[in-house]
């Protein structure tokens, strides 16, 4: 499914949030969304997947859904948001519970969520038993449960250490290698976007625009190969030029006091 | 930090510990056999009046009497009968209220100067209009606890439903989980814990309305019985009832802690 925003624009009051932006994700593509801080891509994922209405401009899908989908847009999110109450398999399976299945097709579906994310043998705990990484795999395997036409990932690996956000990265390529879902991902770590990304939409700050949107022309599983070291690097380099004043800006500016 | 001669070593100096206040079970048991003994030694050297101060072993021996004739079960059935239908149905009720002001803005809007105006009475003041209203019997009473109950357990459940992490109820409806089922399984339990904290305060309410009720008009119950045994000057018979006061209260917390542990076990 191809994801289109068209003249998307946001306001907080007084505040631009988003100015006219323009964006086509194609169908199993993934593309990052990276700019400093307070340049709205949190905001831009949200009206994308439907649960902030843009002050002006619509967002648009095109082509089917794919089989089985119960929830086309479906977010992953920074804090996990997983309910402490229920056990592993209770937040994979809440998002089905409101659905029809034939026989146990529903148990089905969180038992083959749980195995691609490695979580088969934690079914019965708890949240907090878990590591921060082994919580996100549950907000992922929730997420890959209703078979989503569009993947909106908003800085997911922030909350996490580098080790875990490495371990975490070959898991979501392993995972979009097999079900090949369009994503759009939300991130300020220029690492994560130029390993995950197949294109990077750099944004501005205040009010955000597109700058820039930059390919990164190697396949998702050979990124960490030698030869292609000096390609990534390059790209990371124009990455960072691109938001690096913009980013320094944000480090220095006050809080309004109101 | 001065360290001394250059190229001789010193230990580094522990600074760390304390502020870690643990429970230690014997400390509790001891200091409470230590009162009593020094109470009980007390009234027997002839320190403390018997009959302003009775010892702990003519308490106990009024409590056996009052326990074999019969006069404990008839006191302590008419008191539980009472703080049982008063709490729980002034818990219910409290629970319907304040859940529906946590989540419609119309009942918040309604509900919040109501109960601020009405939280603050004393509700034992509205007993003598309770009685005109019910009649001296059992219903007045169980009224004035049901109404003591009733406001805090309001305030205790909007606020737990405000408590209910955002972020949970924006992820149930990123997967359009319908807003029943929001409420249901994402609210609800989200609150739980403030609504269980709220219990504790709301049933220390219930049995101070209780005692009082009782002391104002009841032939019967933990506070009549203390009352008259006070107008006959039985002071034993009047520390036995307070002692089974005591008593009724850790049994309600100890009930309440029970319940927290199995609705909660999941933090």
């Amino acid at each position: 499914m191809d994801l289109i925003v068209e003249g998307v624009s946001h306001r907080y009051g007084e505040v631009q949030a988003l100015d006219d932006i323009n964006l086509r994700v194609a169908d199993g593509e993934t593309l990052a969304l990276i700019g400093p801080s307070g340049c709205g891509k949190s905001t831009l994922l949200s009206i994308m997947g439907g649960i902030l209405a843009p002050s002006e401009g619509r967002v648009a899908a095109e082509g089917a859904a794919p089989d089985g989908c119960l929830n086309p847009f479906t977010y992953i999110f920074q804090d996990f948001a997983l309910l402490p109450w229920r056990t592993v398999a209770g937040n994979v399976g809440l998002p089905l519970e409101h659905h029809r299945f034939d026989g146990d097709g529903r148990a089905r579906r969180i038992a083959e969520a749980l195995s691609l994310t490695g979580l088969g043998e934690f079914a019965d705990a708890y949240p907090k038993q878990l590591s921060g990484g082994m919580r996100q795999r549950v907000g992922i395997a929730r997420a890959i449960a209703v078979r989503p036409a569009l993947l909106l990932l908003d800085e997911p690996l922030s909350a996490l250490d580098a080790q875990t956000r490495e371990l975490l990265m070959e898991d979501l390529i392993r995972i979009w290698a097999r079900e090949r879902t369009t994503s759009v991902y939300v991130t300020h770590n220029l690492n994560e976007a130029v390993r995950l990304a197949d294109r990077v939409a750099v944004l501005s700050r205040r009010p955000g625009r597109i700058k820039e949107i930059v390919s990164v022309p190697v396949p998702l599983d050979e990124r960490t190969e030698r030869r292609h070291a000096d390609l990534i690097e390059t790209i990371r380099e124009q990455l960072w030029r691109l938001i690096v004043d913009e980013a320094k800006d944000a480090d220095r500016e006050l809080e309004s006091v109101a | 930090m001065s360290i001394g001669d250059s190229g001789k070593e010193t230990s580094v100096r522990f600074r760390g510990g304390g502020f870690a206040p643990r429970p230690k079970r014997w400390a509790s048991w001891l200091a409470f056999a230590v009162i009593i003994s020094a109470w009980q030694i007390a009234s027997m050297s002839g320190a403390l009046p018997a009959l302003f101060l009775p010892s702990p072993y003519e308490i106990a021996l009024a409590l056996q009497a009052i326990a074999a004739d019969g006069t404990l079960a008839r006191h302590l059935g008419a008191s539980l009968g009472r703080i049982a239908w008063g709490w729980s149905l002034g818990t219910l009720a409290g629970l319907a209220v304040g859940i529906s002001m946590g989540i419609w803005s119309l009942a918040r809007s309604v509900g919040i100067p109501i109960v601020s105006a009405l939280f603050p009475i004393p509700k034992i003041a509205l007993l003598p209009l309770l009685i005109l209203w019910f009649g001296i019997g059992e219903p007045s009473k169980v009224a004035t606890i049901l109404l003591g109950v009733f406001f805090p357990t309001v305030i205790s459940a909007y606020s737990a439903v405000d408590n209910v992490p955002r972020n949970l109820i924006r992820m149930g409806q990123s997967f359009d989980m319908p807003y029943a089922q929001i409420v249901r399984k994402i609210v609800l339990p989200g609150a739980m814990p403030g609504i269980l904290a709220g219990f504790r305060i709301s049933s220390s309410i219930a049995l101070i309305l209780l005692v009082a009720a009782e002391m104002i008009g009841a032939e019967f119950g933990i506070g009549a019985f203390i009352l008259s045994a006070g107008n006959l000057m039985q002071t034993d018979q009047l520390l036995a009832g307070v002692v089974l006061l005591s008593m009724l209260g850790l049994l309600i917390s100890a009930l309440l802690a029970r319940l927290e542990r199995r609705v909660l076990k999941w933090r």
